[in-house]
């Protein structure tokens, strides 16, 4: 009982003690991560734009952040510590934290909220997301140019809209250049799990590709590409760059810092608004990591050209005729697709043999 | 419809898409860290200890071996230091289970928490740099061979350790005294203590072996495999290697055929994905933790070591 008390008493110190921090200005902005910050992906690049938040703003904002936080009633939780410590703005940096992010917000009218990859906001609540299909696009492009034996491994996580966006945009590309380049796709079931990626790498090398794109966060596939030689991979969320030139030629960047920098100074201006951004490259949100001379240089300077003419918004990676894979119409003829089919994408677009799992 | 997939899928295993020489050389690579781990927990477990920090010690093994391999520039100082960070660590579970008699299953669970949180705290300045790794051993004319010389002789070197560490234990348990006194304590500790025989100690050395032999399997992955450091990078492996133990009825030969399995169908399943056959993912995925439980429950005759798990005091 006694020991409760006290324990009680430091909690509402330490709380009181960051109330009132938070009232002599610097904004503090909390983010929640669901995985640590070690990873080597996901939730190092979220860290990365939360270091650049610090660095940008040096005394002006203090940045709080919890990692490895499950997707859940725990998330609830340390969202409501934050804001009784005095948060300002927090960031809840998985799609699994939409339900909880709406929830806390709702307790706590005066903090804003942004949620990574969700669809559900409210009026401190916004929402981002990336276009990582415009990556693939370029991975796409230089996978089929470079492929000797026509033959493209992926590495696929889960069948979301997500990873399916990125198997159809990276086809599309490959195909403009080679028609008869041929994609062998592998669900590992899994984000991260470095053994059975580096297995799922080798045994798409044994089944001939000299190609691996992966949608999967470790570098397992970059070793098993390395120790197999003359196969080509692409770094996924982090640049990955210990493996270039050789595999790695390229890699699709997760780039929060502008982002995170930009909301901030919202806050701090008062001009803080709820959003729905999808930002891609032209943003900077989504980067395209050194293209390296492993590769041909005039296809490295197809595809950024590729980069560029996306960036400015000249072109669209999903832009018609195509047709889905079950042989029926989806874009005409110069249209261009619209951002509800991309969210929810669940078809193969034409030339993929495979079956998406259900 | 059925008759249909089973005729693609044997298709699929005849023509000529997936080599059956590269298939067991690469479930040789893949089961290796299993292997490691289990062979030692069989020994802790054949001494009456239940340890179920198997994937703590992994993890710390795999970060420990990671340092020491980077900042020597030896894999093989690497795997040494692998051995000692997951013995070190077992010793922690050693004194509080076999001293302060708390219990197994408990303190086990808290030491792979703890394992966990320890790796990703040491292994915070190592994220993103690329490890030394072992090269594959070239014995010349043996492994030009065709087919033997891939499939035996091809290998990095670690996977004969592993396979050596569990002839040695095999032969351990059959052959020799000690071998047969680690038994008696773990078949019943109050016998072998009457007897004479110091249970506690014998205990500690058999759990400092199941901790450097996991820490053997963590480093593999960590050397060999991925050859990085990231947290959370032996993703369950520990837990897999303990139910091969159990699977295996806590026998060297079937815990070899168990974790040769699990590789062997998980790789499979990959190639058979890879080379596009048209069985539904799901099935493939779940498949190498089904057939490894339906193949070790039909063969297990086995019982667990009589005195597996019991708290152990001399005055009892």
């Amino acid at each position: 009982m006694t020991l409760k008390t006290i324990l009680a008493g430091a909690a509402l110190a330490a709380g009181l003690a960051g109330a009132a921090a938070a009232q002599d200005d610097p904004v503090t902005v909390g983010f929640v991560y669901v995985g640590p910050v070690g990873d080597g992906g996901w939730t190092y690049e979220h860290n990365q734009g939360r270091l650049a938040v610090e660095e940008h703003f040096g005394d002006a904002v203090e940045t709080v952040f919890v990692e490895s936080v499950p997707e859940g009633p725990d998330a609830v939780r340390v969202m409501q510590q934050m804001a009784l410590n005095g948060a300002d703005l927090i960031f809840t940096t998985s799609f699994g934290y939409m339900d909880q992010t709406i929830e806390v917000a709702e307790q706590f009218p005066d903090v804003k909220f942004e949620h990574a990859t969700g669809y559900k906001r409210a009026d401190n609540v916004s929402t981002y997301s990336a276009r990582f299909y415009e990556g693939r696009a370029i991975q796409g492009h230089i996978a089929g140019s470079i492929t000797e034996s026509n033959i493209i491994g992926y590495i696929a996580s889960f069948p979301i809209p997500e990873v399916i966006r990125g198997i159809n945009s990276a086809y599309i590309h490959a195909k403009k250049v080679n028609p008869d380049v041929e994609f062998r796709i592998v669900w590992a079931y899994t984000w991260f799990d470095p053994a059975k990626e580096a297995e799922a790498a080798t045994a798409l090398i044994e089944q001939g590709a000299d190609v691996i794109l992966q949608h999967t966060d470790s570098t397992a596939p970059q070793a098993a590409a390395a120790e197999a030689g003359g196969v080509y991979t692409f770094g996924q969320a982090s640049d990955m760059a210990e493996f270039a030139p050789m595999p790695r030629v390229s890699s699709i960047i997760d780039n929060w810092a502008p982002y995170y920098i930009d909301r901030v100074q919202a806050v701090i201006d008062g001009t803080w608004e709820s959003q729905d951004v999808w930002h891609g490259i032209g943003e900077g949100m989504v980067g395209i990591g050194e293209i390296t001379d492993a590769v041909p240089a005039e296809v490295k300077a197809e595809a950024e050209a590729l980069r560029d003419s996306i960036a400015a918004g000249e072109y669209h990676p999903f832009t018609g005729p195509l047709n889905r894979a079950d042989g029926s119409a989806w874009l005409a003829e110069g249209e261009v697709a619209d951002d509800g089919t991309l969210l929810g994408m669940d078809f193969y677009v034409e030339g993929i043999t495979a079956e998406i799992p259900q | 419809m059925r008759f249909e997939r089973l005729e693609q899928f044997l298709d699929a295993l005849m023509s000529s898409s997936i080599s059956p020489t590269l298939l067991i050389a690469s479930l040789m690579v893949a089961s290796t860290p299993i292997m490691l781990a289990a062979i030692g927990e069989l020994v802790v477990e054949r001494a009456g200890v239940l340890n179920l920090g198997v994937e703590g010690m992994m993890i710390t093994g795999a970060v420990c071996g990671f340092i020491v391999g980077v900042t020597t520039n030896s894999p093989a100082i690497g795997f040494l230091g692998a051995a000692a960070g997951g013995a070190i660590l077992s010793m922690l579970f050693a004194v509080l289970t076999q001293l302060l008699l708390s219990n197994q299953v408990a303190t086990g669970l808290a030491l792979t928490l703890f394992g966990l949180g320890l790796s990703a705290l040491m292994g915070q300045s190592w994220i993103g740099i690329k490890s030394p790794t072992l090269q594959r051993i070239d014995l010349g004319p043996l492994t030009d061979l065709p087919f033997v010389g891939r499939v035996i002789f091809g290998h990095d070197p670690m996977v004969y350790v592993a396979l050596g560490i569990v002839a040695g234990v095999w032969a351990f348990f059959r052959f020799t005294r000690a071998g047969l006194i680690v038994r008696a304590v773990g078949e019943n500790h109050d016998a072998a203590h009457a007897l004479g025989y110091n249970v506690v100690l014998i205990r500690f050395l058999a759990i400092g072996f199941g901790g450097a032999c996991a820490g053997l399997g963590g480093a593999y992955l960590s050397l060999v495999r991925v050859p990085q450091w990231t947290e959370g990078m032996t993703a369950g492996a520990g837990w897999i290697a303990l139910a091969i133990v159990v699977f295996a009825s806590w026998k060297p030969w079937r815990l070899l055929l168990g974790a040769w399995l699990f590789g062997g169908v998980t790789v499979l399943q990959l190639n058979l994905q890879a080379a596009g056959v048209a069985i539904p993912v799901e099935y493939l995925s779940m498949s190498p933790y089904i057939a490894t439980i339906v193949v070790l429950v039909i063969m297990s005759a086995g019982r667990a070591p009589g005195s597996l798990g019991r708290t152990f005091h001399a005055s009892t």
